[in-house]
């Protein structure tokens, strides 16, 4: 193989004309340098232009944007000087792209067999016959099972991981030199992603093609990348090996970012990084990272760095890279704020059931009982006051069912539950007292759909302290100023709209209107999911303090086990809306893991090019969870037999209150799983 | 996004920006403007005619423009000019005064069977649906062949059919924001039905609602003219466009003013209020053109 | 899918039912009846008895309901108030007309109005888009009776190439309508065409910026290839139902135009049985026309239902 790129970017400036008329930059002064069978990974937070990065390599623009100055070439065709026809054939051709959302990249009305062949037809050079054979033969090359009957399936009656593998056999369809991601595994489960990555990885490996990986996610950059190149605000800031970039980094931002990944040997919260990044068009003369740096000096301030070799060897855009080792970049933060165990269980579920499906009309008219099991069943769990459980589990497992019924959003079907020791609370928020209300609240996972729009922070905030407290007047408004302060946002933000607050603002303020109303117990939905690392480090760090100060219960829902690690004095895990194991945090991240908790912690990805994930189970997403029997039956990879089809599992506890459901004896689960590992 | 400079986020606040924002299209600049003149013409128009609009004149029937009766004669040998300008007041006040009413109601309503969902609001649709497929002409003409046409008749029955389609527009809305988490924050925290109703709801469906009246006002001038056309609609003598153009359509063939004057005036009237509404659907983030008459 | 279509159409059936119930009440409590609209001064007395007695208007309501409905279920609308003929023979040959002047602005308009509408979507906030968008607010907003007036004056009056006004009798068969029926469809087309493209234009660009298309193009599909085989069959979608809304609302905007041109359709003969409070007839044609109209929507829905394979395939995942 010869060493010229395949890629290349020189100098390329992309940007938009602004409401006021002047040209914002979006992308500033990109180099980027891909050789045949490279990959390169392409990092930065929400915004940074890694994606407008990937589709320029294309020659592509979204609407609205524009190219001001510099090249995009792709084996020395320059992308945004071909005709449309000659786009047509390198496109999807030699170079190829998958999307972030295959579901909505993927036409709805045309069967996936059809978009396959139409692919091959506009890029291969096989014989129309051959069409169809080869097309089953991609869908191999992907590993999905039976593709005969895929190819007859139309994209929305596939799940999330098999379109993301449909897309990628289309792009493999026309034979690529080399392959652009754009956060190809964003959104999909843990165990998806990690099989998805190991595909992708053996793929380059078998073609020898070149990839640009374009991620937030160090993890998963960590995983498939040789080369990594960290974006902020629209500029390359540092580029390296990816064991420079993730071990090493010489950029306070690359820092800061490693510093904000929770990560699962390590039990600290993560480091925040304050501030946000500059609107495209706002980061002055100076270094755009200016506002947020711990180094930041004077020359920083009027004076914009240029991209050049740091200490390492490796292209840095600082002017204090020397210094940056003097940054921390493991997760320094504090030590979660535990319980003072022993206490009165605040809240205590029993049994709990809980069913979407209601009873048809006729059905009822019959007497028929529904034989489906239910989505979350057999749920039985007390939580201490000031403790923090986690909850967690892949998608569909039924995490926020249960946080909804507690709330008294969804009426169980079946159990009871208790608080603070009382009589058993209402089934519905209709039926419970104001003071029940109060002392429990709900933190939701989206901060733009949590948030009325059209409110401003004021009447949000005012809402709960009107209606618990009954305050008015001054009282009201120095109340709202005051609670405002201890989710460190100031008074000048009453006036404001959600839409005029950053996302981790705007999730601040969700949890202020929740702390509010003074609650014993919060439930946290996914709180940071929707958030970049470095803001979500600080959602954590926040919510870390308010119950080291109040001593308040947390319900903490995450499928990021990492996270949930790093705030939970509990964990709870949940397959199928069926409890797998809970116990201290320290216990259940250790062995022995009941065999569905090992496979997601198998499956974890950490920003460490020296780790692999374990995978043992595969990932085929289930629609229902099974009549009876272990609700793992149908993946478990150490399923002993017709035993785990038939009876449920026992509960196998430990001193410690360690707890898993499993037919293998605790011990020969450990000795197992020592042996493996 | 920065938008953090912008300081006024009162109501006035955002109505006036989004007034600005319409004004800024052409179409909004256009329709508003042509809504603004047809709105003080029917105020200051009984002040400047020139003519009595009753006063026939048997020796002037059916004379073409001239200096003094700026848009002629009609069969009657009343001045048209005068006719035309006064032709409106009685459609806007009808339609100005139900317009509102029927916004208000059908949203109300609409409202609370999009929060409410499940099976009484499947049931309600079905009465909605019913009522939508009778053509609103038979529904109004029934209506005004018993009761008459005076406005006591008119406002109430375009009030209350015109309200009808709200209902479906404001719970269609209504479920789009129900399903947002908001809702189900208010609801935890236990706030009732009428304050979600509203504080949470109220706010984010009110934009649908304003482009709706917008659009069911220039329907009702619709209804309302072509009822006068047809004969069911305002008495005479009293001016009306639709009545006017009925009248003048027998001479139109060697007396064309009579019905040029009030066919401009009327579709000048409507457009402007449809370019309006469309500048406002656009300015709040509307897709009007998904919907169609009913 | 079975199972939606039949709840589609029990729906359906019960909106009819419904409406039926509505018109009835609807007349019931209207001050008067049949008798006392056809008697009118003579309505006192004796003779109101002896009318009420022949047209069994003295059974309760609910019992007059039900044969009504039962009859009208057979076909038998029953007799006019004041003709004392059957309904059912009025009604056919005026349904029939309307329906043809329906059809033919259908033929006319619908492809019309896609075609534009796509030329509209895809050369978006181009001279071509901006003349056609503001054309259709025009069309679609200026009342039937006055775009019927104006193109009267110019093509009949001044130009004198087309017939303006509509001289046929009911009973004639179709061809003899043309060209008399020419200007009328021209209305009806107009107004329809304008709605029918603004849905499809303004759905062409959505699927034109969706994540699909954008994907197609950067896998290299042309143009015109990713226009015709993966976005206008999504963006013709919600086409059908528009075009459904559509023709229930040209049984209305009918009226007018059939006054207007004089032609003997289903809407003048409406307005007459109006006009003379004859109000079986009146209920009868209520009913044909709420039918029709439930009718094409659920025409309209289960195409959409066949059309989409979303709603189509059974096997769906979130
Ligand atoms: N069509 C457009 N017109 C104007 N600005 C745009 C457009 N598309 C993107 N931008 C802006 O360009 C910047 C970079 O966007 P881009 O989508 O490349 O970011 P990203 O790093 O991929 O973010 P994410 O992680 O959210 O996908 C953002 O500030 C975004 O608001
Ligand atoms: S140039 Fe200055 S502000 Fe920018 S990253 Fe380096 S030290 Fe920080
Ligand atoms: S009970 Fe059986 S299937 Fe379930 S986790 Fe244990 S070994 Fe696996
Ligand atoms: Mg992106």
């Amino acid at each position: 193989m010869t060493d010229t790129p395949v890629i290349q970017l020189s100098d390329l400036s992309i940007g938009f004309t602004g409401r006021a008329g002047y040209t914002l930059p979006v992308l500033r002064n990109i180099d980027l340098t891909v050789r045949p069978g490279e990959s390169i990974g392409l990092v930065g937070e929400s915004g940074s232009g890694k994606s407008t990065v990937a589709l320029a390599a294309m020659g592509y623009l979204k609407r609205g944007l524009r190219v001001l100055n510099g090249r995009a070439t792709f084996e020395g065709h320059d992308m945004f000087a071909l005709n449309r026809k000659e786009l047509e054939s390198l496109r999807g051709g030699h170079l190829a792209l998958i999307p972030q959302n295959s579901g909505q990249s993927l036409t709805p009305t045309l069967r996936i067999g059809a978009q396959l062949t139409e692919a091959l037809r506009l890029h291969s050079r096989l014989d129309p016959s051959q069409f169809s054979a080869r097309v089953l033969e991609l869908l191999g090359q992907v590993r999905l099972p039976d593709p005969q009957a895929i190819t007859r399936r139309y994209p929305h009656e596939l799940s999330g991981g098999q379109q993301q593998r449909v897309a990628i056999a289309m792009a493999l369809a026309g034979e690529p030199r080399a392959l652009l991601l754009d956060e190809p595994t964003t959104g999909l489960d843990v165990t998806t992603q990690a099989h998805i990555l190991e595909l992708l990885r053996d793929l380059a490996r078998e073609t020898g093609m070149a990839m640009v990986y374009v991620s937030h996610d160090l993890g998963a950059i960590a995983r498939v990348c040789d080369r990594v190149v960290v974006m902020y605000a629209g500029e390359v800031v540092m580029e390296g090996s990816a064991r420079q970039v993730l071990t090493a980094p010489t950029h306070p931002y690359a820092r800061g970012l490693l510093a904000s990944i929770p990560k699962l040997s390590d039990p600290h919260l993560p480091m925040a990084l304050g501030g946000r990044p500059p609107a495209p068009g706002g980061a002055g003369d100076g270094c755009a990272f200016v506002d947020r740096c711990a180094l930041a000096s004077d020359l920083c301030r009027t004076s914009r760095p240029m991209l050049a070799p740091g200490p390492g060897g490796a292209p840095v855009r600082c002017h204090h890279a020397d210094r940056a080792d003097t940054l921390p970049m493991t997760s320094t933060g504090d030590h979660a704020a535990r319980a003072e165990v022993g206490t009165a269980p605040v809240l205590s579920l029993q049994d709990l059931e809980i069913r979407y499906s209601k009873p048809g009309i006729l059905d009822r008219l019959r007497g028929l009982q529904d034989t489906r099991p239910a989505t979350v069943d057999d749920i039985t769990i007390t939580i201490a006051k000031g403790e923090t459980l986690g909850l967690v589990g892949e998608s569909g497992s039924g995490k926020s069912t249960i946080l909804k019924t507690i709330a008294g959003l969804l009426p169980p079907a079946g159990g009871e539950i208790r608080f603070d020791g009382d009589a058993p609370l209402p089934r519905s928020v209709e039926q419970r007292g104001p003071d029940h209300l109060r002392r429990i609240q709900l933190i939701f996972q989206n901060p733009d759909d949590s948030l009325n729009p059209r409110h401003t922070i004021a009447e949000i905030l005012e809402q709960p302290l009107k209606l618990y407290f009954g305050l008015s007047g001054t009282a009201l408004q120095d109340r709202c100023v005051e609670i405002l302060e201890r989710v460190r946002l100031g008074g000048h933000y009453l006036d404001r709209l959600p839409s005029q607050l950053s996302g981790g603002e705007k999730q601040r303020v969700a949890v202020a209107r929740a702390f509010a109303a003074n609650p014993d117990l919060v439930l946290c939905d996914e709180v940071t999911s929707a958030l970049d690392v470095s803001v979500q480090a600080a959602v954590l760090e926040l919510l870390n303090d308010l119950k080291a100060a109040q001593g308040t219960t947390y319900v903490f829902v995450s499928h990021d086990l990492a996270v949930v690690r790093a705030l939970s004095d509990r964990v709870a895990v949940l397959y199928q809306g069926r409890l797998c194991e809970i116990g201290p945090s320290a216990e259940v991240y250790a062995l022995p893991s009941h065999p569905y908790t090992e496979v997601l912690l198998g499956a974890v990805l950490e920003p460490d090019p020296d780790t692999a994930p374990k995978l043992t189970a595969d990932d085929v997403i289930e629609l229902s969870p099974p009549a009876k029997g272990c609700p793992f039956q149908r993946r478990c990879p150490r399923k002993i037999g017709a035993k785990c089809d038939t009876d449920t599992p026992p509960w196998q506890t430990r001193d410690d209150g360690h707890a898993i459901r499993c037919h293998i004896p605790l011990d020969d689960l450990h000795r197992q799983q020592q042996a493996d590992s | 996004m920065s938008l953090a400079s912008i300081p006024q986020n009162s109501r006035l606040g955002r109505t006036l920006s989004v007034l600005r924002d319409v004004m800024s299209r052409p179409s909004g600049a256009v329709g508003l403007c042509l809504v603004v003149f047809h709105l003080i013409l029917a105020v200051i128009s009984p002040y400047i005619a020139p003519f009595d609009y009753r006063t026939m004149n048997a020796a002037m029937m059916l004379t073409g423009p001239d200096g003094v009766h700026f848009l002629g004669t009609d069969h009657l040998g009343r001045d048209v000019f005068s006719r035309t300008i006064q032709g409106g007041r009685e459609a806007i006040l009808v339609t100005g005064i139900a317009t509102p009413i029927a916004v208000a109601w059908g949203g109300l309503v609409g409202i609370f069977f999009g929060l409410i969902g499940g099976r009484v609001d499947e049931v309600m649709m079905r009465f909605v649906d019913a009522f939508l497929s009778l053509p609103w002409i038979l529904k109004m003409l029934v209506l005004i062949v018993t009761f008459g046409t005076g406005i006591e008749v008119l406002i109430p029955t375009l009030a209350f059919f015109y309200g009808i389609p709200v209902i479906r527009i404001a719970r269609a809305a209504t479920h789009d924001v129900v399903a947002r988490d908001f809702v189900a924050a208010a609801r935890a925290r236990g706030h009732s039905r009428m304050t979600i109703m509203r504080k949470e709801l109220l706010p984010n469906v009110l934009d649908a609602l304003m482009v709706e009246g917008a659009m069911r006002w220039s329907w009702m001038l619709l209804a309302f003219s072509s009822l006068s056309f047809l004969g069911f609609g305002v008495s005479p003598p009293t001016p009306d466009w639709g009545l006017m153009i009925a009248d003048a359509r027998g001479f139109m063939s060697f007396a064309p003013w009579g019905v040029l004057g009030p066919v401009i005036a009327l579709s000048t009237l409507i457009i402007g209020i449809n370019l309006t509404a469309d500048a406002l659907a656009k300015a709040l983030g509307i897709d009007r053109a998904q919907k169609a008459p009913v | 899918m079975l199972q939606m279509f039949l709840r589609r159409l029990f729906l359906g059936a019960i909106t009819v039912a419904i409406v039926s119930m509505i018109i009835f009440a609807g007349v019931e409590i209207l001050p008067g009846d049949a008798c006392t609209a056809f008697l009118e001064r003579e309505a006192q007395g004796r003779v109101l008895e002896n009318c009420r007695e022949e047209l069994d208007l003295n059974r309760p309501a609910v019992v007059r309901y039900l044969d009504w409905a039962s009859d009208a279920l057979r076909g038998d609308l029953g007799v006019s108030a004041n003709g004392q003929r059957s309904i059912a023979e009025m009604v056919g040959a005026r349904l029939q007309n309307s329906l043809l002047l329906a059809a033919c602005a259908l033929i006319v308009g619908v492809p019309t109005a896609i075609f534009l509408g796509v030329v509209s979507g895809l050369w978006r906030d181009r001279p071509v888009d901006l003349i056609l968008s503001t054309g259709a607010i025009f069309a679609m907003t200026i009342p039937e009776f006055v775009s019927a007036t104006v193109l009267i004056l110019v093509f009949s009056v001044w130009l004198g190439w087309l017939p303006g006004i509509v001289l046929t009798s009911a009973n004639a068969p179709a061809s003899e309508f043309f060209p008399e029926i020419i200007l009328p469809v021209v209305v009806l087309a107009m107004v329809m065409t304008a709605h029918i493209l603004r849905t499809v234009r303004s759905s062409v660009i959505e699927v034109m910026n969706s994540d699909y298309v954008q994907m197609a193009t950067l896998k290299g599909v042309p143009y015109w290839r990713i226009v015709f085989r993966h976005a206008l069959p999504n963006a013709l979608l919600p086409a059908i139902n528009v075009v459904a809304l559509t023709i229930a609302w040209l049984l209305g905007g009918v009226v007018v135009i059939e006054v207007v041109f004089n032609y003997p359709g289903l809407g003048r003969m409406m307005i007459d049985a109006i006009s003379d409070r004859d109000l079986p007839v009146v209920q009868a044609i209520a009913l044909i026309v709420a039918t029709v109209y439930v009718g094409v929507n659920l025409t309209a829905d289960l195409l959409t239902m066949v059309a989409n394979p979303r709603l189509r395939t059974l096997y769906t995942r979130k």
